[in-house]
């Protein structure tokens, strides 16, 4: 049996990590096969890459994929920082941020939205399941008014939706999706990782063990019955030509920062412009009033400059910069100590 | 007239907060200093941006003493609501320069006074309406000048020095100085015994320098790379010096891009969080803050201790929670700092007790954290870091970095691949790392926080957990064997004093008192905890000794009792002051005076 390398001339199996401890059947493990065919097929290099992650189920899956790379399991909810530390230190590293509901809605809210506002060049996902896995099933603050928790307790309080705060803060790529759904997934987890800035994906993971009952809205059954995709997506990267020819007004092309395109079709009756933020806003607001899940690239802005650039930071990794071009020269550091006298 | 008292006085402006009397102040302090004469001026400010009272001293001594001095010899009084305390706390045959409206029937018979109409001055004798309530300070700086003898070539120079950023500002201060000199002239004569001459060879080359300016540029010269912190007194400025200083020196001329990241972050967390996220992936990381942000970074200096992830965090104490006295001095974080965090944790900390070692220790920590892969914290604290002190220019760096073991892709090759984070290859517990980034398919591990073992692999292996944390004891050991020794001066007498950190100037002041009084007393200073070996030696050489610091409960006694054999302890008394403001020489004296009455037996 022949093994196809990607780009790189890496195989797919290059792009796996160490065998799952969460449950059979978790929405995490979903995406993290989604992750993999992601990563393999764009042919990121396993060496830029750095996997970042709090703490939670969620959070443990960066040690399930791309085992060769860097990954760093932090603390609870100080993903965010630990991301933008990181990749002040070496801008060129691809920043891979794996987060869960608990991890970013509760405890790293702040750092969620601090992360958002300075547009730092990574991708966020978080693994939505409604509920603390890991601490054996409480209620996340993305748990919706009158879903009922395993044990019959409702909730009565509203859902933080990650999205539409991201939209506000300024979030300069922002998705929904869906673990079971790979065809949209896949595709916006590649723009995503190409996208320059914050690229923000609420993937609703279904947590087998605690929160698939009747009464959640965080199951299979009641994402299955109620995902409402906007436009389907299929990424192109900067590397391929743009061969297929779409018929015009049934698609949206935007072309990515670093030269791909992620090109948007039109699903029924669906019109949405990912580029028109209180468009984005009204339809995930909508979407809640009817109940839906909207899933697909709610909003995108592909030119917006980065932490990084607006830092004014070098392309070379700072962590690289040497005695002579970090220390003031003798002449500097005399003028300095006159200066004091 | 009483006969002169040259060259020693401790001088006290009290003003209003907010009403600009830190110009007036720096330029006198600047002016006396141009004389040749040591100064030591300590600024003694409320938590509040105007309205309460503050007081900025400037203590002038020929020997160059630069602790605070209790006692008030010239008094400048301009905040009406202090006034009375303020005059009950000079001494006796004081000079007591103050408004005019102030009254002094019935107050003390035993001072000086010299009252000087400010508020009318200002209002008939400066034209610009802007700047009146400033240059009224400056007003009574032509007073002292010509109450004290200071040269108006002084004042000038003081001037210039003050406003080296907007000369402009020179004249118009410099007419309102000449006010307060003509009313002098016209107004008054000098009754009391202080007076200033120019001196040489106390502070020929002296530079005058904040102890967090020299944390700044010791970090620069360090090697710095990233810093992030959040807004604190008395640490703000530790950042806001860095900045300064990366915008001259730290701009790539052509393209204006920038060799240093510095974040302002959302809070303490983000702060330390970001700094080691920056050390995992190989830059040197730092952040600054004081008490109530130590408390905020509580977990993550736990993670950078199991992780083993280079960090230096600069915490500049200050009294404890906010609201109250958070803008006077403390030395009370050194207990929290050495365990802070969950579990097994302790952290390397080392103790500047000068300018010139706030600028060294910072250099030198991230040689430090980088060595041994782990949150190193310096200790300094409010009185250092935000008052300016007298010390020799800051020596520059010979030494390249240490960046520690850290393995590249060559060297990765060459071992074929056979390494493994967390192992102790060269048996002094410290493991080598690789850097994200590091192109080689091997390169890579995971890092978390409890549960690893030799390679970085996952497991909830008691045994592998303990093996784990008995490395990190041995790597703890030669962190200890490794860090700045303590300073030791004499070795002569029985008694001794071990102190850490600021207090150093009222210890050696208060040991030439004792020493005055027929008391030699040997002085050890330490510089970093864990404490170790010359400790003992010190402690087991001498038969009693006083444990000097600034918080209630002797945090570093306690450290030095763990420290030493048990029998060893009882020699060990502990002297501690916890007001807020700088400790003075005689309160270190009177209680070893009290003591050594009567020895112990
Ligand atoms: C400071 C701190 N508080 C609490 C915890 C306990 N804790 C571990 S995971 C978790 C919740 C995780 O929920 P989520 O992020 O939604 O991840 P999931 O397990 O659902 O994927 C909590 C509260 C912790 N590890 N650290
Ligand atoms: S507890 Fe829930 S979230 Fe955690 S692994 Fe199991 S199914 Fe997944
Ligand atoms: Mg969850």
């Amino acid at each position: 049996m022949s093994v196809t390398l990607n780009r790189i001339g890496l195989a797919r199996d290059a792009y796996k990590g160490a065998a799952t401890t969460l449950c059979a059947g978790c929405g995490h493990n979903s995406i993290t096969n989604h992750l993999i065919k992601a990563l393999y097929e764009m042919g990121i290099e396993p060496h830029r890459l750095a996997k970042m992650s709090g703490i939670g189920c969620s959070s443990k899956t960066p040690a399930y994929f791309v085992d060769s790379a860097h990954g760093f399991n932090g603390v609870h909810g100080r993903m965010p920082s630990l991301t933008t530390g990181a990749k002040l230190a070496d801008r060129q590293l691809v920043m891979l941020g794996v987060s869960g509901d608990g991890d970013t809605a509760s405890i790293g809210l702040g750092q969620y939205m601090h992360l958002i506002r300075r547009n730092l060049d990574c991708t966020y996902i978080v693994e939505d399941n409604g509920t603390y896995g890991l601490t054996k099933g409480q209620f996340s603050a993305t748990a919706d008014v009158g879903s009922v928790q395993k044990r019959g307790t409702v909730n009565t309080y509203e859902p933080i939706d990650l999205c539409t705060l991201a939209i506000t803060l300024g979030g300069t790529f922002v998705a929904r999706s869906f673990s079971g759904d790979g065809k949209q997934l896949v595709p916006l987890l590649k723009a995503a990782i190409a996208h320059r800035g914050v690229a923000v994906l609420d993937v609703v993971s279904p947590c087998v063990t605690f929160n698939d009952h009747d009464g959640s809205t965080k199951s299979y059954e009641w994402v299955k019955e109620h995902e409402e995709a906007i436009l389907d997506p299929s990424f192109i990267p900067y590397y391929e030509e743009v061969l297929v020819d779409y018929e015009p007004g049934t698609t949206t092309d935007v072309r990515l920062h670093d030269g791909s395109h992620l090109v948007l079709r039109k699903l029924h009756d669906t019109d949405h412009d990912p580029t028109d933020r209180s468009a984005a806003l009204r339809v995930i607001e909508e979407g809640h009033r009817t109940k839906q899940l909207v899933t697909g690239l709610l909003y995108i802005e592909p030119e917006a400059d980065d932490f990084s650039t607006r830092e004014r930071l070098p392309e070379r990794p700072l962590r690289d910069l040497t005695e002579k071009e970090l220390r003031l020269t003798r002449e500097q550091f005399g003028e300095v100590m006159s200066e004091l006298a | 007239m009483p006969d002169p008292i040259v060259n020693d006085l401790t001088f006290q402006a009290a003003t209003v907060n907010g009403s600009g009397s830190q110009s007036s102040n720096s330029v006198l302090m600047r002016a006396i200093f141009h004389l040749g004469i040591p100064v030591a001026p300590k600024n003694i400010f409320p938590s509040n941006i105007e309205g309460l009272p503050t007081w900025f001293q400037i203590r002038v001594s020929p020997e160059g003493y630069m602790a605070r001095k209790g006692d008030t010899d010239v008094l400048v009084a301009l905040n009406p609501s202090t006034w009375a305390a303020d005059l009950k706390g000079v001494r006796p045959g004081a000079a007591v320069i103050h408004d005019a409206t102030y009254s002094t029937a019935g107050a003390r018979e035993d001072v000086h006074y010299y009252p000087v109409p400010f508020s009318q001055l200002a209002k008939t004798k400066i034209e610009n309406d802007k700047l009146r309530k400033q240059l009224l300070n400056m007003i009574y700086v032509g007073v002292v000048a010509k109450l004290l003898d200071i040269p108006l070539e002084a004042i000038d120079h003081g001037l210039r020095r003050h406003f080296q950023s907007k000369p402009k500002a020179v004249q118009v201060n410099l007419d309102a100085v000449q006010v307060g000199m003509d009313y002098w002239d016209e107004n008054l004569t000098k009754k009391d015994a202080y007076r200033l001459q120019p001196m040489t060879g106390k502070t020929d080359g002296l530079i005058l320098v904040e102890g967090n300016q020299a944390v700044a540029l010791g970090c620069l010269m360090g090697g710095c790379t990233v810093a992030a912190w959040y807004p604190i007194t008395p640490s703000s400025s530790v950042c806001e010096y860095l900045g300064g200083y990366a915008e001259r020196f730290r701009v790539d001329e052509k393209t204006g891009e920038k060799r240093i990241a510095i974040v302002q972050a959302e809070d303490e967390l983000a702060a330390i969080g970001m700094a080691i996220g920056a050390g995992w992936a190989g830059a040197r990381a730092m952040t600054s803050t004081s008490g109530p942000g130590i408390s905020l970074m509580a977990e993550f200096a736990g993670l950078s201790y199991y992780a083993e992830i280079p960090v230096v965090i600069f915490d500049i104490q200050r009294i404890g929670p906010s609201t109250g006295l958070p803008t006077r001095t403390s030395q009370a974080d050194l207990g929290f700092v050495y365990n802070l965090s969950h579990g097994d944790t302790h952290h390397p900390i080392l103790l500047p007790g000068t300018v010139q070692e706030c600028y060294e220790f910072a250099r030198d920590a991230f040689d430090l954290a980088d060595r041994f892969q782990t949150a190193v914290f310096v200790l300094s604290d409010l009185d250092l870091g935000m008052n300016l002190w007298m010390t020799k220019p800051f020596p520059y760096p010979e030494r390249p970095f240490d960046r520690g073991k850290v393995l590249s892709a060559e060297r990765i090759e060459e071992l074929k691949g056979d390494w493994g984070r967390y192992r102790d290859v060269d048996g002094d517990g410290v493991g080598y790392r690789t850097l994200p980034g590091t192109e080689h398919p091997l390169a890579g591990y995971f890092t978390r926080g409890s549960g690893h073992d030799e390679n970085a692999r996952y497991t909830e292996s008691g045994e592998v957990y303990a093996r784990n944390m008995d490395r990190l004891a041995r790597k703890f050991e030669t962190i200890r064997a490794t860090l700045p020794e303590p300073a030791v001066d004499g070795s002569s007498s029985k008694v001794g004093i071990i102190a850490f950190g600021s207090t150093v100037n009222a210890i050696e002041e208060a040991r030439e008192r004792l020493r005055d009084g027929g008391l030699e007393v040997d002085f050890l200073r330490v510089r970093a905890v864990p404490l170790n070996e010359a400790v003992t030696g010190f402690v087991r050489d001498h038969e009693r000794l006083y444990v000097v610091e600034m918080n209630r409960d002797g945090q570093l006694y306690d450290l030095l009792r763990l420290h030493v054999p048990a029998d060893l302890v009882g020699r060990l008394s502990s002297i501690r002051r916890y007001d807020g403001q700088p400790i003075p020489a005689d309160a270190i004296t009177r209680p070893i005076l009290e003591l050594e009455a009567v020895p112990a037996s």
